[in-house]
């Protein structure tokens, strides 16, 4: 008999996430592909020293009504909360936004660390991390600040870095369709990071638009293998 | 005061450029207009990082799906043969050499090409993005960008001071009054704006630039 992944509320699937741990966010930006009602479950949940790995370090409700007129919630939330030690990621602040998200000023007040990466390295951290590789050379970030600190190798005549594997205790990761199993697919560019998260992480959450029973989805079109998601929480639209 | 192309104008100038069947890359902000302004009877595939190739125009407030999005965060609308992808295959194409041309935007271009377009002073927590991977994995890199800063001071450098995305990795340059190509030789200003001379624009810019033979009026 398989394990039950089917959790009745994002409240549930996160009950657990303990004060310390390592948290990657999936999705993009602040909205399109971000499991929203799980991240907001962890902020009412209340776990604090979080290390957050995420594409997009989140603009927070105010600033949010620049993007999209009604607003909406994103990973500012957890900022604002003070449930964050440390975020990793390749764009902590938009350049185009006034200095006012809640980490970039949480940062400023050396309240919380930031950790930049290069977005296709990030990617590819997460990758080594979930296939078990103890990093690669990257030709990203030579002659920058990037650079610092990291081994040098010369590689087919060009300068590369060596950059290491990123796993997490937990994923919170955004589908369209889950399978009781866990098997998953994605809409649209609400993909981007969430089928390589939920390979690089001890215990993947899932919040999905709907779940169907095995046989449902084609198995041709499963991008994330139900292997890796352990929990998921169904939350219609 | 001298008129300065708007911001559509330097995406229409810049969007001259795509080729039929270009795979191009619009960076954050300004760069992502051009996806408006494809040149007639030619096909683009736009690839964006955040996982899709050949998407079509912004999309409009009555067709707008936030699951349909550029790496600007702005809805864009579907066009058949449009497919997605995850940001590590995303990444294996701009690394790997697969897109033809990235058009980023930028705080300094130096004299060699080297590019800056991520941090400023003041702004500690303003990431890189994907700006560092596309610049470094592109055959061809456009830069979008105003020619003077909102003081008037250059943006154009013989050696950027604002934090670097790459070394001498740009090929040409557009901006609200030129059009530059960075070259072995150093910069060789191909067009100016309407009713400035090359001399003028020296004058804005304070990388040394070499005045084309065939100088002419920015065409649009």
């Amino acid at each position: 008999m398989p394990v039950k992944k089917i959790f009745a509320s994002c409240d549930d699937a996160v009950a657990d996430i303990f004060n310390g741990a390592t948290i990657m966010i999936g999705g993009f930006g602040s909205f399109g592909g971000l499991p929203i009602n799980l991240i907001i479950a962890l902020a009412k949940q209340g776990a604090k020293e979080l290390t957050i790995i995420g594409n997009q370090g989140g603009v927070g409700f105010e600033l949010s009504k620049r993007i999209k007129p009604e607003g909406y919630q994103d990973i500012g939330l957890l900022y604002e909360k003070s449930q964050v030690k440390k975020f990793i990621g390749s764009v902590p602040a938009l350049g185009g936004m006034p200095p006012t998200s809640p980490l970039e000023t949480f940062y400023k007040e050396g309240k919380v660390e930031i950790e930049m990466v290069p977005q296709g390295t990030l990617a590819e951290r997460i990758r080594a991390g979930a296939g078990g590789l103890g990093g690669f050379y990257t030709p990203t970030g030579v002659g920058t600040r990037v650079e610092i600190g990291k081994e040098k190798k010369v590689i087919n005549g060009r300068e590369h870095l060596l950059e290491l594997p990123l796993t997490a205790d937990f994923a919170l990761i955004k589908a369209h369709q889950a399978d009781t199993l866990g098997n998953l697919v994605y809409r649209g560019t609400a993909r981007c990071f969430n089928p390589i998260m939920a390979m690089a992480a001890k215990m993947t959450i899932v919040e999905v638009d709907k779940i169907v029973q095995p046989g449902e989805l084609d198995p041709e079109s499963v991008v994330t293998p139900h292997l890796y998601v352990r929990r998921i929480v169904e939350v219609p639209r | 005061m001298k008129m300065r192309l708007d911001e559509q104008t330097i995406a229409l100038r810049a969007a001259k450029e795509f080729e039929d069947g270009m795979i191009i890359n619009l960076g954050y902000g300004m760069p992502a207009l051009c996806a408006n302004f494809i040149p007639e009877g030619r096909t683009i595939f736009f690839q964006s990082e955040n996982g899709v190739l050949g998407y079509g125009q912004l999309g409009t407030d009555e067709e707008k799906d936030y699951e349909l999005i550029n790496a600007s965060d702005q809805p864009v609308t579907p066009l058949p043969g449009m497919c997605f992808f995850d940001s590590g295959i995303s990444f294996d194409m701009i690394r790997g050499g697969h897109i033809d041309m990235v058009i980023l935007g930028a705080y300094q271009v130096s004299e060699r090409g080297d590019l800056a377009n991520w941090g400023r002073p003041g702004r500690p927590a303003t990431g890189m993005g994907g700006g560092m991977d596309l610049a470094t994995g592109c055959k061809k890199l456009v830069v979008m960008m105003l020619h003077t800063t909102k003081e008037g001071g250059p943006r154009i450098v013989r050696q950027c001071t604002f934090p670097l995305t790459a070394k001498n990795c740009v090929n040409k340059i557009f901006t609200d009054i030129a059009v530059i190509d960075v070259t072995q030789r150093g910069l060789i200003l191909r067009e100016v704006a309407p009713d400035w001379t090359a001399e003028e624009v020296q004058g804005l810019t304070e990388a040394k630039l070499i005045f084309a033979e065939d100088l002419k009026e920015i065409e649009l």
